[in-house]
């Protein structure tokens, strides 16, 4: 019999478990959103007793949280920092501005919807969401790991031309190196 | 045969025992900060969680082999200095590598795990490293001359310089050092705020000002290694204490209280204060350590 199988199934479970008690986001303030997370993570919402935790850089973190809208120039950098981030990870996106442009909707230098640019595993609704919003937001995003669904990264490494593509279509001056993960 | 196979075992096991003490110390570091902060924290055993994730983790990325070395001069310093100090007193299974001479070898080997990863960060090119490098090697300036002071007292008092000899004369004399050289601990104990690393003096690492510092380009298994031998190196330098200063531990209940009680010290000196600037921790140093340690060594040479 062979237990290759149940042994990788086992692992996979305990890492995923792992994995979704100790999330550490990179909190990339655009917008007016990036004012909930120190609510969020303060003594009244207090979200590291979930393992919620900020980290410090790209390297170190699990979740890039975009906290409201992008325009072209920053979608460059948000860009940037995912790709620089390391396996597995995660995006959130946060308010109805990255969700379908918001307030936005028909400005002339702003994206309008983040999942054309970037695999987006959860978003947050509310313009702005509140902490008790945001801490559903995390939950929902363990949920997802939990289950195996948070497939973001794999998706975009899968279907890099199409996010290619789109990235190329706003942003005109393209000067990004080639990345081998 | 045997008694070569005792001792690598009990080196894994001291091993086991720091790695296990030094992360659940690092937990409840977290869990007091929450509280004394209104929070309610995370579970004692997230640093358990934390640091198997970042095991987990993939690593794509590496700026060269001297990147590499970095977090593995950490972790080896950590070991080779916790092979140095005897855990327990008269004990078979934590066996250490006792020799005459194994503080002033433990003074040099405490600083090549940042040193290792000074060099290791600088090869990074992230700028934040490089600042962070040049703020831990003024730092250093700075504390280990009120505990190299410290320790000398205790060397010029008593003739010797094994810590084990260390532990055996306070037995015999029924007092421990904290008392009959009580400057010196308050030297040492000073000191070991810097060593320590946390807030006020956590300028190396300070995670919004210099994203982190020396760690700023390592992710994954590179921070999980660091994690490691960070809470190795702290269950060391606690043990080192408890072994010097409070006639160290015949077994593991007194070690873990006694331990316990003195990462209390810059744990919570550190939960009420904001950070120092560089000057100001190198410059805090220099005054009342710096004074404690000349008295020290007044009182080891007169009284």
């Amino acid at each position: 019999m062979d237990y290759g199988i149940y042994q990788d199934k086992l692992t996979r479970i305990v890492t995923d478990i792992a994995r979704s008690h100790s999330l550490w986001i990179l909190a990339y303030g655009t917008g007016c959103g990036a004012i909930e997370v120190p609510a969020t993570m303060t003594s009244r919402y207090d979200a590291e007793r979930l393992g919620v935790r900020g980290a410090a850089t790209p390297r170190q973190a699990d979740v890039l949280m975009i906290t409201g809208y992008l325009t072209v120039k920053t979608l460059k950098r948000v860009i940037r920092v995912y790709e620089q981030m390391q396996d597995p990870k995660y995006i959130i996106g946060f308010g109805s501005c990255a969700i379908n442009g918001g307030m936005y909707w028909d400005s002339y230098n702003t994206i309008k919807q983040l999942d054309l640019y970037l695999p987006v595993d959860v978003y947050i609704s509310g313009c702005m969401p509140r902490p008790e919003a945001v801490l559903e937001g995390f939950a929902k995003l363990q949920e997802q790991i939990r289950a195996g669904e948070a497939r973001g990264a794999t998706k975009y490494k899968e279907n890099l031309d199409y996010y290619r593509g789109n990235q190329k279509k706003i942003i005109k001056n393209w000067d990004f190196p080639d990345y081998n993960w | 045969m045997e008694g070569i196979l005792l001792h690598i075992l009990g080196a894994i096991a001291t091993f086991l025992l720091a790695f296990f003490v030094g992360m659940t110390y690092g937990g409840i570091r977290r869990k007091v900060i929450a509280r004394v902060q209104n929070r309610y924290g995370p579970p004692i055993y997230q640093n358990f969680i934390d640091a198997f994730k970042l095991f987990s983790k993939t690593t794509a990325v590496h700026h060269g082999a001297m990147h590499l070395l970095g977090p593995a001069f950490l972790i080896v310093s950590a070991v080779m200095a916790l092979m140095v100090v005897p855990v327990l007193r008269d004990n078979l299974w934590f066996t250490n590598l006792n020799f005459h001479g194994d503080l002033i070898f433990l003074i040099y080997i405490m600083v090549f795990g940042p040193l290792g990863m000074a060099l290791g960060a600088g090869q990074t090119g992230n700028p934040n490293s490089a600042i962070g490098v040049t703020r831990g090697l003024s730092q250093m300036v700075g504390f280990e001359i009120p505990w190299v002071m410290a320790l000398v007292a205790i060397m010029i008092k008593y003739n010797t310089t094994s810590i084990v000899d260390l532990m055996n004369i306070q037995n015999e004399v029924g007092q421990w050092l904290i008392f009959q050289n009580p400057f010196a601990f308050i030297a040492a104990i000073l000191a070991s705020l810097g060593m320590f690393r946390y807030a006020p003096f956590n300028i190396v690492g300070a995670p919004t000002e210099l994203a982190s510092g020396p760690a700023s380009e390592n992710g994954g298994k590179f921070l999980f290694t660091m994690m490691s031998a960070g809470s190795v190196f702290a269950f060391v330098k606690l043990t080192l204490f408890v072994d010097i200063f409070l006639g160290g531990a015949s077994n593991l209940i007194v070690l873990v209280i006694k331990t316990f009680l003195l990462y209390m010290i810059p744990v919570l000196y550190g939960v009420v204060n904001p950070r120092y600037r560089t000057e100001q921790a190198v410059t805090y140093f220099w005054g009342w350590p710096l004074l404690f340690g000349f008295l020290a060594i007044i009182y080891s040479v007169y009284f």
